[in-house]
């Protein structure tokens, strides 16, 4: 009898392999999903290796008056700001703190937010009426307003950027996984793995994440596109990474004032975040095909 | 005596992104007045496909009729047009399905429901509408009263009952049943049999029972029809699929997997293996894979149907024994 | 209904204070020399001493807290610390600004949103979802910010159609308008299109096309009724969104709301003026959620038969 119960649960586990793949193969079938897996490679490659294509302290911080305000030519292939630095190697070192804080935070945040949901989730009663209660006064605060709060308080830098987003991002992500392993929970494999006597961490790790992982993981792209988004603008409202850091939104900031005349300084920046953004939401997209391809039909 | 309706030759298909489903290959039924008729296979078999197909109700995008035909007292309704359609939908051939908790408007009164089948399918005055609704919701059972009520009021044993009385509403000719009694309990589940055995008799409605419970075949169909993979494999009258021998493989082993109360056993017996892949379009008898009688004839050539009186066995082991007939056509 | 509204009130009220001591908590976290700050050159230890006693910077943090909350639950939200000057006055003229800023938005956004998902929803796969799905997602992905810079740049000091800063008149008003629409109308295209997508496939549509309803009816009848429920929850949480962007928008066209009002303060190291600010906005938006829940309730016959007299319940 255990053995058969044992084999049951064996085939409702997620089938990893078999499965991965499959998702894999959606995916790449998905025109949209592949570009935006595209662009986003694209711009971590800039990220990631910025040291080769320009000097940090030269042409990102060292400020160059004589040189202000050149719009894209061979030599500074985005033009110079308002204070002579290059904008190219201003925007891949951008590229960089961007991606750090937001993928920082979206990390942490479902961490925190997998754990404190899992067990709401799991073992309810009064554990989870009170993680909910104080989840819900945080919800109560539009993640945008959190942030700047919590900058308000403790000054701009970036590891308190981060803080202040991943406190913002921590409720909502709770939330969803709660209801996700809710839903799991209440499953006949569960009830199985129980019955037969699977310790409880067992079952977590081994049945119940596994099959959520799915929705969680679109959430948390989808929120990783909404974090690098609040990175920028508070970057831009003077809430952000310090100056003179590279930063997409407080390069706005900082060359707002003679838009009139150098458009490009306020352009180029903004179709930078808004490319990055849009590859992550295709890739949210993309995702979400793959892990349930009956939505579409 | 001209059948009721006479569904010939049918090819349904599904074009999904990840390739073509073959639901239903090559199915031939007929159905006289105030028959009920028993369409009997396992999940997938392709019963469902075929009854939506009757009423044209395959999802647009992806279903479609790729060939046979569909008579409704000698007209093919398969080439009518949706207009026309629409004017037979509820009205001469109505449809039931699974799940009464899901197939009711939430936010609609019952009484509005069954309202608007009389409403879309007669001239009928409100009085004289709103008076039909009471007539429906008493004949099923329910207090006419109870027609300003919201289905989640009810009871899952109740909005079914509902949902055939919508069903019957303007009485229809044939009534097409896709599995009304699973999802219900089984004291509901007799309780709402017996009604339909009622309401049929009273009205002398023909009935197409879909379901893959061999228990309530026997207490309420004339016919049956059995199917596997798209395909009738076995057909006949009650009676001679119940109490005679003869029987293609498939319904032995379906008859085999019922646990019986009175017989001492340690294991079931279930029917090795699972349904084909519908993707996957086979040369041979559908079953043979899982046949325990199956020869290397089956897995390249499809059997005909063969039959004997009203019984038909499409199965290579009765080609010599019993008449060969290729239409699959009952013989009267 | 009234006890609808009581119970709603009985989870908001408490949720409402437990965001004032979580805010006021994240706020005592300050840096420490303030006052230095707030004196300026009149700064010596002395004074700075006399101005934290003054200001009770050396009370305990729930004595801090309850005289915050005695004052302002008697409608007084305290005194500038950079000012000086009682913050009702200013504060009451700030939310004008803000209200506008936000109707003006909501009522863009829901007008054409709504319509835009729900078609798209209808037709799916046609040219008009394809193109809006794009566009939606396009839009939803460029800051909203640079979207207003965009549009100062070229209608304002290009074409000189609309102002670019101020608030004098309502034609300044449309630019920031379009600003915080344009992100939020997306995300709402997006969310009625997949709410609309789940009725359209609901088994109720299969019985009512069963019963040979005609889709015009089967669509409003059937599918947009039942859309509506979830369409007016995904409108609530747009309309949070919403008044959170209104701080960056009010920025970048410097509109005298409460948006501008709470980054003054928050550079000026304002304590009070921060804490009304956030917690206006906090507490609007748990009003807004409020209305949208009795709305539902009145719209879903399964919550209305629980609530409103007059209606059989078993």
């Amino acid at each position: 009898m255990k053995k058969n119960i044992e084999v049951m649960n064996e085939q409702n586990k997620p089938k990893r392999r078999g499965q991965f793949g499959s998702i894999c193969l959606r995916y790449s079938r998905n025109k949209m999903a592949m570009l935006g897996l595209i662009i986003f490679l694209i711009v971590l490659f800039f990220a990631i290796f910025a040291g080769l294509f320009a000097d940090y302290d030269a042409e990102a911080i060292k400020q160059n008056i004589p040189d202000r305000y050149q719009r894209p030519n061979e030599v500074h292939i985005l033009g110079t700001d308002a204070y002579g630095r290059d904008i190219f190697a201003r925007i891949i070192y951008g590229a960089r703190l961007s991606l750090i804080i937001s993928l920082s935070t979206v990390m942490i945040s479902l961490v925190a937010g997998c754990i404190l949901g899992a067990l709401c989730a799991y073992y309810g009663g009064l554990l989870d009426s009170i993680i909910m209660r104080i989840t819900d006064v945080f919800l109560a605060v539009p993640p945008t307003l959190m942030a700047v709060t919590v900058v308000a308080a403790l000054g701009t830098s970036i590891p308190n950027l981060i803080l202040a987003l991943t406190i913002s991002m921590v409720p909502p992500f709770t939330r969803i996984v709660r209801s996700a392993v809710l839903q799991i929970r209440g499953a006949d494999y569960i009830e199985a793995a129980i019955a037969y006597g699977s310790k409880d961490a067992y079952i977590i790790f081994s049945h119940v994440l596994p099959n959520a992982i799915g929705p969680i993981i679109v959430q948390a792209t989808v929120n990783l596109a909404s974090v690098l988004l609040s990175v920028t603008a508070l970057g831009f409202i003077g809430l952000g990474v310090p100056s003179p850091q590279p930063e997409w939104g407080t390069m706005m900031a900082e060359n707002k004032a003679q838009m009139r005349y150098y458009p490009y300084l306020v352009v180029i920046p903004g179709i930078v975040i808004a490319a990055t953004v849009l590859s992550i939401n295709m890739i949210g997209d993309g995702l979400r095909d793959a892990l349930d391809p009956k939505l579409k039909n | 005596m001209e059948n009721l309706m006479e569904i010939k030759d049918l090819y349904v298909q599904y074009k999904t992104d990840d390739g073509r489903v073959y639901a239903v290959n090559g199915v031939n039924l007929s159905i006289g007045k105030g028959e009920t008729l028993g369409l009997v296979g396992e999940t997938g078999a392709g019963k469902t496909t075929t009854a939506l197909s009757i009423l044209r109700l395959l999802p647009e995008r992806t279903g479609s009729i790729e060939k046979g035909t569909i008579h409704l007292s000698g007209e093919d309704i398969t080439a009518i047009s949706e207009a026309q359609m629409r004017e037979i939908r509820g009205n001469k051939i109505s449809m039931i399905f699974q799940d009464p908790m899901t197939s009711l408007n939430p936010i609609l009164t019952v009484g509005k429901q069954i309202e608007e089948a009389v409403l879309l399918h007669t001239e009928l005055p409100k009085k004289e509408r709103l008076k039909r609704v009471d007539e429906m919701l008493e004949a099923v059972g329910l207090q006419s009263d109870r027609k300003n009520e919201y289905p989640h009021q009810f009871s899952g044993g109740m909005k079914q009952r509902i949902v055939i009385a919508i069903a019957l509403a303007c009485n229809p000719e044939l009534l097409l049943a896709d599995e009304p009694t699973t999802a219900l309990d089984v004291t509901i589940q007799a309780q709402i049999l017996q009604m339909m055995n009622e309401l049929k008799n009273k009205f002398n409605t023909s009935m197409i029972l879909i379901t893959h419970d061999l228990g309530v075949v026997a207490q309420t169909c004339d016919k049956v029809a059995i199917m596997y993979a798209g395909r009738i494999v076995e057909s006949g009258t009650t009676k001679e699929i119940y109490e005679e021998v003869s029987h293609h493989p498939y319904t032995i082993g379906l008859f085999n997997s019922i646990p019986i109360m009175d017989k001492d056993a340690t294991r079931l017996s279930p029917i090795p293996g699972l349904m084909p892949d519908p993707m996957i379009k086979r040369a041979g008898c559908s079953f043979s894979e899982r046949c325990p009688y199956c020869m290397e004839r089956c897995k390249i050539e499809q059997p005909g149907d063969y039959t004997q009186d009203s019984h038909m066995i499409s199965c290579f082991l009765f080609e010599d024994s019993w008449g060969k007939n290729k239409e699959g056509q009952e013989e009267a | 209904m009234i006890r609808y509204i009581i119970k709603r009130l009985l989870v908001l009220i408490p949720v409402l204070l437990g965001v004032s001591l979580l805010i006021f908590g994240i706020l005592t976290l300050m840096p420490a020399d303030v006052a230095a700050v707030q004196l300026g050159i009149a700064a010596t230890p002395e004074s700075i001493q006399e101005w934290n006693e003054e200001h009770g910077l050396n009370d305990a943090f729930f004595v801090r807290y309850l005289d915050y909350m005695k004052g302002l639950l008697s409608g007084d939200p305290g005194i500038s610390w950079s000012t000086n000057t009682s913050i009702k006055m200013e504060f009451a003229q700030r939310i004008p600004s803000t209200v506008i800023l936000a109707a003006g938005t909501i009522v863009l956004v829901i007008l054409i949103g709504v319509p835009v998902g729900i078609i798209s929803a209808i037709k799916q796969y046609s040219i008009f979802d394809n193109i809006t799905s794009l566009s939606a997602m396009l839009l939803t992905s460029v800051p909203s910010f640079w979207l207003g810079l965009l549009l100062i740049l070229k209608f304002s000091l290009d074409l000189d159609i609309f102002p670019a800063t101020g608030a004098g008149s309502l034609s300044h008003y449309v630019l920031p308008w379009i600003t915080l629409s344009a992100c939020m109308v997306a995300r709402l295209i997006r969310m009625t299109r997949s709410t609309m997508l789940e009725v359209i496939r609901a088994d109720y549509v299969q019985t009512a096309r069963a019963k040979g309803a005609k889709q015009l009816r089967i669509v409003f009848v059937h599918e947009l009724r039942n859309a509506l429920l979830p369409i007016i929850t995904v409108v609530g949480i747009i309309l949070g969104q919403t008044l959170g962007g209104a701080i960056v928008t009010e920025t970048i066209f410097a509109l005298p709301g409460v948006g501008t009002y709470l980054l003054q303060g928050i550079n000026k190291y304002d304590m009070p003026v921060v804490m009304i600010s956030v917690l206006f906005i906090a507490a609007m938006i748990g009003v807004i959620n409020l209305f949208i829940d009795v709305l539902y309730m009145y719209v879903d016959p399964r919550l209305r038969s629980q609530f409103v007299k007059g209606y059989v319940t078993r």
